[in-house]
């Protein structure tokens, strides 16, 4: 994702479904408006649960990257 | 505003391979923001006695010739433990879990005797009266 600085990357590899996504909303809850954050999930869940989150909770979703054997999920906090 | 949306399980039974489901379903529960009650009944309850949450390795009898394979699996893939999986949950959401007042009476459990995460002893008429209404799950 060129061009998008990340504030804060969480490293949920090796953590199943719903681990990746309840850590993102945990981190999602303290951080501050504008801030964009990675989360590196192994798990096939979070891939679609992650961004249909988002787009309820009214965040916004910048993207995937598919990496070798892990997504990096990137979402920014917009209010 | 619309109107609060909740999901009521009651959890009967207390081997892991049915509370791994309780907590995982809680915590999709979460994420669409619903109110989540979860009433701990019989074997469901008696899994959350202090002595027994962190250390209960039952696995539904149905399922025991798969029992060893199973927990292996998990331990292996360092699945996180079902009962951390509920505690996160309950930290971001609105989850409360009652033990049912006749389990706890039967077996003359008090709230000292239930790990901290149980909120309180409920009557089954008050529990009812919370799934009215609510997606309703038996576990």
């Amino acid at each position: 994702m060129e061009g998008v600085t990340i504030t804060r990357e969480i490293d949920a590899r090796g953590s199943f479904c719903p681990g990746p996504m309840m850590e993102l909303i945990r981190v999602m809850k303290t951080a501050a408006v504008g801030d964009v954050i990675a989360v590196l999930s192994g798990d096939r869940g979070s891939r679609t649960d992650i961004p249909k989150w988002l787009q309820k909770a009214g965040q916004e979703f910048v993207g995937v990257e598919t990496q070798d054997g892990f997504d990096r999920i990137i979402a920014r906090k917009v209010k | 505003m619309a109107e609060e949306q909740r999901m009521c399980m009651t959890v009967f039974n207390g081997t892991v391979d049915k509370l791994y489901p309780v907590s995982i379903i809680a915590s999709g529960a979460v994420m669409n923001d619903m109110r989540v009650d979860i009433f701990l009944t019989f074997w469901g309850l008696m899994a959350f006695r202090k002595e027994a949450i962190r250390t209960n390795t039952d696995v539904s009898a149905d399922y025991a010739d798969m029992a060893g394979e199973m927990l292996d699996v998990m331990q292996k893939k360092n699945v996180a433990h079902w009962y951390d999986t509920l505690v996160q949950a309950k930290e971001i959401g609105d989850i409360h879990i009652h033990a049912c007042a006749m389990t706890a009476d039967l077996f003359e459990l008090s709230k000292e005797d239930l790990d901290p995460i149980v909120d309180d002893i409920i009557g089954v008429g008050e529990f009812v009266d919370m799934a009215n209404g609510a997606t309703t799950l038996y576990m």
